[in-house]
């Protein structure tokens, strides 16, 4: 049977995307990983776990509210948000976190190390280790810690130590790298939380099952609301963890139209932007072979998004997969698209988004208009924008100034 | 074919380890790299390790970190790596390069035509960081089969289950990360190098080089009574990030590579 969720197969390819492109030092532990991911996959007792941790600790489910006045606004689609912003912590982010700080616990790792962009990865990893007990490191780049501080605060008064990350432009890739080096030298003692559905195998097949809770519960709370399952699904896509589990549960439903949205900052012509599928080629970076925005000589060139969330020059390699074959339509929403969806959002809803999931109102509010009223779109607001109230006070007092 | 296998035979018949230099191409600049590139046969380097740079290095410590910054600064690429060991051959045809960084930049030069290039220019020997043999068919297998070697790496964490897939396909010689870190980080102990020598010999003939956090004559000597190669990098790069002029940072580079050299030839007296 053709199926678009079988992936990724034994070497951890989607057609010709994954894989495991990593230094020997860390290979054994990673296939290491994989086993024990395997085994507690099918493990009753740790699926039990994760359950009562999602229900009780996180939340869920989140629920899957029909936004009726932005529908009204737009007076096209009939729009659902499905509300990750509500969860602990305030992002999708925690459904991964605690699924692998049990995974952890269980392989006996007594250290957590993670990278974080905009803090929401960095925040719930700093929870679920002082949930469990566990010593917790977060890397973060210094352009991040100036614009995301409050999230410092938060992850500090958690109790993890935040590492500031000088090299590269300080975002969401020198992150990374310092996290993977650090997990070069702790490789015995460490467990490394990756955030989003990218890394060397089995981190991005993990991280969709972590996440598939979004596009599983979404499609029960519809199928109760509307007897249906949507004609469209919305999701901003960074490494892409959000999107991926909204998306994966549907995959095989040719009747719903998938959306991923990029942030294409100031604009893809303008060179700065982080939308790797549609700006970028295909490269292999952080263990993965994937979509990157690169030179011609192969070097990695730096992401551009006001939301610290989508900065980063990669995407999870299942993405790059289902862009490839064209199962899903991946498109752009500029800096500028974004703010004005923000205020959408806030005026209409009662609801401050993230501004990377703005990215995904923005597409909507270009969408929606065109559609029938019988059109079932759900988006998926994966974060709230507390996080993000010096960044969007910024941009208002730029554009309050005379030119 | 690959200068790698007599040059090791070499040695070995002289009772003697290689010295292994590695040095990051284009670092601080084209030119002075290429200078020291070729001082380094005369100031004792057996065997010479170039560094591909990248923006992302991984599995590098903070010293190779910014002699990939410098060497990209001043308009690196990988056409020019390979136009450096092209220069280099016209003034030395017997010391085996080695050329080592990460995957994408020759993904994006595209394997075949690298393959092609790098053997042209005179290239033996591939290290690509973060292509372990589960990914052999990308470009370990189509350089062995253009005759160049491809050299594993092997660390403390590969172990005895493990060791015979690394080794699989491996050629030229082993390189033995010493310590599970980055580049330039703390060294081994002798006891812990020594153990993994004798593990490594029961698995393999090639000839096996020791590295990371190896930074004095005295140290490359101990190292020298263990092993067939003795590979230092960080230290050599550190002494290009100080120097203050051109003409002394070749000076400066060249004089350490002597002092290994010499630290390295009285090791088995």
């Amino acid at each position: 049977m053709n199926s678009f969720r079988s992936g990724p197969d034994e070497r951890g390819l989607f057609g010709n995307f994954g894989g495991q492109f990593v230094a020997e030092t860390l290979m054994p532990l990673i296939n290491d990983l994989a086993t024990e991911y395997e085994k507690a996959k099918d493990d009753p007792a740790f699926q039990q776990e994760l359950a009562y941790f999602q229900r009780d600790y996180v939340g869920r489910p989140s629920p899957l509210y029909f936004a009726e006045r932005l529908t009204e606004h737009l007076g096209g689609a009939k729009i659902y948000l499905k509300r990750e912003e509500l969860n602990h912590t305030g992002a999708h982010k925690i459904n991964n976190c605690i699924g692998q700080i049990l995974l952890a616990r269980r392989m006996g790792k007594k250290r957590i190390i993670a990278e974080t962009g905009a803090g929401m990865h960095g925040v719930a990893t700093a929870t679920v280790a002082a949930r469990f007990g566990l010593q917790c490191v977060i890397y973060m780049g210094t352009t991040d810690i100036d614009r995301q501080q409050a999230n410092v605060f938060r992850m500090r008064l958690l109790g993890a130590e935040v590492i500031p990350v000088t090299a590269g432009t300080g975002t969401l890739k020198d992150a990374m790298n310092e996290a993977l080096r650090d997990w070069v030298t702790n490789v015995e003692s460490t467990f490394y939380l990756i955030g989003t559905v990218a890394g060397p195998h089995p981190y991005p097949a993990m991280v969709r099952d972590f996440q598939a809770v979004i596009g599983q519960e979404t499609r029960e709370q519809l199928l109760e609301k509307e007897g249906r399952l949507p004609d469209s699904l919305v999701a901003c896509i960074g490494g892409g963890s959000n999107a991926m589990g909204l998306f994966h549960p549907f995959l095989d439903e040719p009747g719903v139209n998938i959306i991923g949205v990029e942030a294409a900052g100031h604009g893809i012509d303008t060179g700065k932007h982080a939308a790797s599928l549609n700006g970028g080629v295909p490269g292999v970076l952080h263990g993965n072979r994937t979509f990157l925005l690169q030179d011609e000589d192969g070097q990695i060139i730096d992401a551009h998004s006001i939301s610290a969330g989508l900065d980063y020059p990669g995407i999870g390699p299942e993405h790059a997969w289902l862009y490839d074959i064209g199962r899903v339509e991946y498109t752009s929403i500029t800096d500028h698209e974004a703010l004005q969806a923000f205020h959408v959002c806030c005026r209409l809803e009662g609801i401050i988004p993230a501004l990377e999931s703005s990215h995904a109102l923005a597409e909507v509010l270009k969408r929606a208009p065109q559609l029938p009223s019988d059109h079932l779109l759900v988006v998926n607001l994966s974060g709230r924008g507390d996080k993000d109230m010096q960044t969007v006070m910024h941009h208002l007092n730029l554009e309050e100034k005379p030119a | 074919m690959s200068r790698l296998q007599p040059r090791f035979a070499e040695l070995k018949q002289a009772n003697r380890a290689a010295l292994v230099t590695f040095l990051t191409a284009g670092d601080p600049n084209y030119d002075t790299s290429l200078a020291i590139l070729r001082g380094l046969p005369a100031a004792g380097a057996d065997v010479i390790e170039l560094g591909m740079p990248f923006t992302d290095p991984m599995a590098d410590g903070p010293a190779i970190q910014l002699a990939n910054i410098r060497a990209l600064q001043n308009g690196q690429t990988l056409a020019k790596t390979l136009q450096m060991v092209r220069e280099f051959r016209q003034t030395d045809q017997a010391t085996p390069l080695v050329l080592m960084g990460y995957y994408n930049p020759i993904h994006k030069y595209g394997v075949e035509r690298f393959i092609a290039a790098a053997q042209e220019a005179g290239v033996d020997g591939l290290i690509v960081v973060d292509l372990p043999p589960e990914h052999n068919d990308e470009l370990c297998e189509p350089a062995q089969a253009a005759g160049i070697d491809f050299i594993r790496l092997t660390t403390p964490t590969t172990d005895d289950q493990r060791l015979p897939k690394v080794l699989h396909g491996s050629s030229g010689f082993v390189y033995y990360v010493s310590v599970a870190g980055v580049t330039g980080a703390g060294s081994a102990t002798l006891e812990h190098v020594e153990q993994a020598v004798a593990r490594l010999r029961r698995h393999t003939d090639l000839p096996i080089s020791i590295g990371f956090g190896i930074r004095t004559p005295e140290h490359a000597a101990t190292v020298a009574r263990l092993a067939d190669g003795v590979v230092v990098g960080s230290a050599l790069v550190d002494r290009i990030a100080k120097a203050e002029s051109s003409e002394q940072t070749v000076e400066s580079v060249l004089k350490l590579c002597q002092e290994l050299a010499e630290g390295i030839g009285s090791a088995r007296r």
